[in-house]
């Protein structure tokens, strides 16, 4: 059994908000002056009794977060994923001590360090070295750490020249490197991050998440990520929670948590057979009947190993004859709504009226680690006019990627770090030397 | 690995509160030396500044006080020196308590995203006005030099006065600053008030002007026993040292950091929803 570092119990977070009624067009000024009046009655009552001050007419209680419960043993790397406003910077924001719970409680082991936002206290008119240290300090560094620290620091965010220079003149980029490279080099036992890595470019994007599994897998770090970008999700963490309204709807591998995630709104995930078939599915020559991702035991999948092969099934029935041949088709996008592939079945029949079935099998080590959605259609052509349905999103996939697998087959070769791309082939690779 | 438990719950932890404060130090010192450093940054005679304004302070006050109004200074001691050194303590208090009241908005990004014990925001901004405090005393020290004045025994206590003013500053800036959290209003009566108050001090005058009937009341005020402590430190007497207002003013500085200090304990958790 595995110490627990972070134990949440029963976490509550309510904040009162206030809503202003919209100014009517046609309003007396009567009107005006006597609503002006009741909401600075209102300011001096609340201010008396020594509440904050809440701007509104009417007011709401905001449930943030509501009974949230969960535990992090040492050296896990948990993802949290969820919809804006599902409270997951407000938990953050707890278990840093920013904010205080409305109720629970959480016991945490460890020093902690939280990483909410992207060079916070960093100050315009102080040079970069300055800024190192400052920020250092801020994060929770002493002087003695940072100062053992700081070539690496500086080397990791390529600003060497410019270290004496106020942050004011730097770049956004060099900014953000600068800002980033301190975080990564903080070494407390728990680190919590915020969606803090969607900065700089994409080579440095990869430094960071580089930086981050380095602090995982070996140094045994516990860290508690928030990212909205599901391919960094599952190839970081094996855990994943999700957020929904302030409340854990999931807690669990990250490939399965991540398919829930897209499965939230009804338009993503589809899992399974639809019978009859949606009205997008159907038209006078053809109808979906049935549609699933499958194992080649014929069970139904939710996410699969980059590694292994997979098939989509999809059957239908012909509504009558046709002339033409028709085709049956899939198309996969990622969770960026990129096109992946699109690929074209074979029919090899007579359409005449009835049903069929079409497989696709997808290789092992193609698609990238990343959630995908896959349209299924079926183009029909008959007496030269061309129909057939055109189900968008019907299926949908998460491709999950361990990087504890890295040796293990597959495209990394040992590789670790995070790869980039819609797809992620394993290629035939010679090296040899020269000289 | 190192067994710190730490348990977060609703309800204000409060023997952890100056154990945080020990534990981040260091962050005091570091946002105490931003503040210093940032201070002057990009403007053109930078530090000097913190010597031009008392001294040009200090010459209007003399012709208006000494000269214009024609007010006594104390035992042949020249006006400009008896202005000087209250307008020091004054000064200090005054900026002090502006800068502290500012210091938790000017910081609000830091409390929104950043655990520490939020009592060092405040408190760096003391410092930094400590900083321009010993500055101005190359002022005093040239006026010295100038009217040939030699300071007594009396002027190694003057530290004693300096660390009162800046406690009175420290206590009533608590309070302030977590007030202005909840209600900026306080951005403009804290200006306003100093304002007001720089002449319920003794600055351009000698407390001993004052009607006997007034004093009790003058004394509240604990910026009174303050500036006499600063006159009879550097002046060498010659008024012989006030204690009823030294330790009015102590009593009314203990009862402000108190108040002060317990205000912000309450405040401190709720700071970042607010801010």
């Amino acid at each position: 059994m595995p110490d627990t570092v972070i134990n949440a119990e029963g976490l509550s977070k309510e904040y009162l908000i206030g809503h202003q009624a919209a100014d009517r067009p046609g309003e007396t000024l009567r009107e005006a002056l006597m609503k002006k009046s009741a909401s600075f009655a209102q300011r001096i009552k609340d201010t008396l009794a020594g509440r904050p001050i809440v701007v509104g007419t009417t007011f709401e209680k905001i449930s943030a977060l509501c009974d949230v419960s969960f535990s992090v043993a040492l050296g896990e790397v948990v993802g949290i994923i969820g919809r804006n406003g599902a409270g997951k910077s407000t938990l953050l924001k707890i278990l840093s001590r920013i904010t205080k719970p409305s109720a629970g409680r959480v016991t945490i082991c460890g020093r902690v360090a939280s990483l909410l936002e992207v060079g916070t206290g960093f100050h315009s008119e102080l040079t970069g070295r300055e800024n190192i240290y400052l920020n250092g300090a801020i994060l929770g560094m002493t002087r003695a750490d940072v100062r053992r620290r700081f070539d690496e620091i500086v080397a990791f965010a390529e600003v060497e020249r410019f270290l004496d220079t106020p942050v004011k003149r730097y770049s956004t980029g060099m900014y953000m490197r600068l800002a980033f490279a301190v975080a990564a080099h903080l070494e407390p036992d728990i680190l919590v991050v915020d969606e803090v890595l969607a900065v700089g470019d994409a080579m440095f994007q990869k430094k960071c998440l580089g930086k981050m599994e380095e602090a995982a897998s070996q140094k045994g770090r516990t860290i508690l990520f928030v990212s909205h970008q599901m391919a960094t999700i599952t190839s970081l963490c094996q855990r994943v929670i999700l957020f929904d309204q302030g409340r854990v709807v999931f807690d669990g591998a990250a490939a399965a948590a991540v398919a829930r995630y897209y499965g939230q709104d009804g338009s993503g995930l589809r899992l399974t057979s639809y019978y009859p078939a949606p009205r997008a599915a159907r038209d006078e020559f053809a109808t979906l009947l049935f549609g699933a991702i499958e194992d080649f035991d014929g069970n139904k999948i939710e996410a699969i190993d980059i590694r292994r092969s997979f098939r989509v099934r999809f059957s239908y029935r012909l509504n009558r004859s046709m002339s033409g041949r028709p085709f049956p088709f899939i198309e996969v996008y990622n969770s960026k709504g990129q096109c992946a592939f699109v690929s074209p079945g074979t029919f090899p029949l007579e359409a005449q009226e009835g049903a069929y079935e079409s497989i696709c099998v997808i290789p092992s080590n193609l698609l990238n680690s990343d959630a995908y959605s896959i349209d299924l259609t079926l183009n029909c052509e008959h007496a030269g006019s061309h129909s057939g349905f055109h189900h968008k999103s019907a299926l949908s996939l998460v491709v999950a990627d361990s990087v504890e697998n890295a040796t293990d087959g597959g495209a990394r070769n040992g590789f670790t770090g995070l790869l980039a791309g819609v797809v992620r082939p394993a290629l035939n690779w010679k090296t040899r030397r020269l000289s | 690995m190192r067994q710190d438990i730490l348990i977060i719950e609703p309800a204000s932890v409060a023997n952890r509160f100056w154990r945080d404060l020990w534990d981040y130090r260091e962050l005091f010192f570091v946002l105490a030396w931003r503040d210093v450093a940032i201070r002057y940054k990009q403007t053109a005679i930078g530090i000097l500044w913190a010597l031009l304004r008392p001294f040009v302070a200090m010459v209007i006050f003399t012709v208006i006080f000494g000269k214009l109004a024609g007010l006594p200074s104390t035992a042949g001691t020249p006006y400009a020196l008896l202005v000087f050194a209250g307008l020091l303590p004054w000064n200090l208090f005054a900026t002090s308590l502006a800068d502290a009241g500012n210091s938790l908005i000017g910081n609000a990004n830091l409390i929104s995203k950043v655990y520490f014990p939020r009592l060092i925001v405040p408190a760096a901004a003391i410092v930094t006005s400590l900083v321009d405090f010993l500055v101005s005393l190359f002022i005093l020290v040239g006026l010295m030099i100038w009217y040939q004045f030699t300071p007594g025994w009396q002027f190694l206590l003057l530290p004693v006065f300096i660390v009162m003013a800046a406690l009175a500053a420290f206590g009533a800036g608590l309070y302030v600053s977590s007030m202005t959290v909840r209600y900026r209003d306080f951005r403009i009566v804290v200006p306003f008030a100093l304002q007001f108050g720089m002449y319920l001090s003794p600055v351009g005058f000698n407390a001993g002007i004052v009607p006997e009937k007034w004093r009790l009341l003058f004394d509240l005020n604990p910026l009174v026993g303050i500036i006499n402590g600063f006159r009879w430190s550097i002046l060498r007497g010659p008024d012989p040292f006030d204690w009823p207002s030294a330790l009015m003013s102590a009593a009314v500085i203990s009862l402000t950091l108190w108040l002060g200090i317990r205000r912000f304990e309450r405040d401190e958790s709720i700071l970042a929803d607010v801010i």
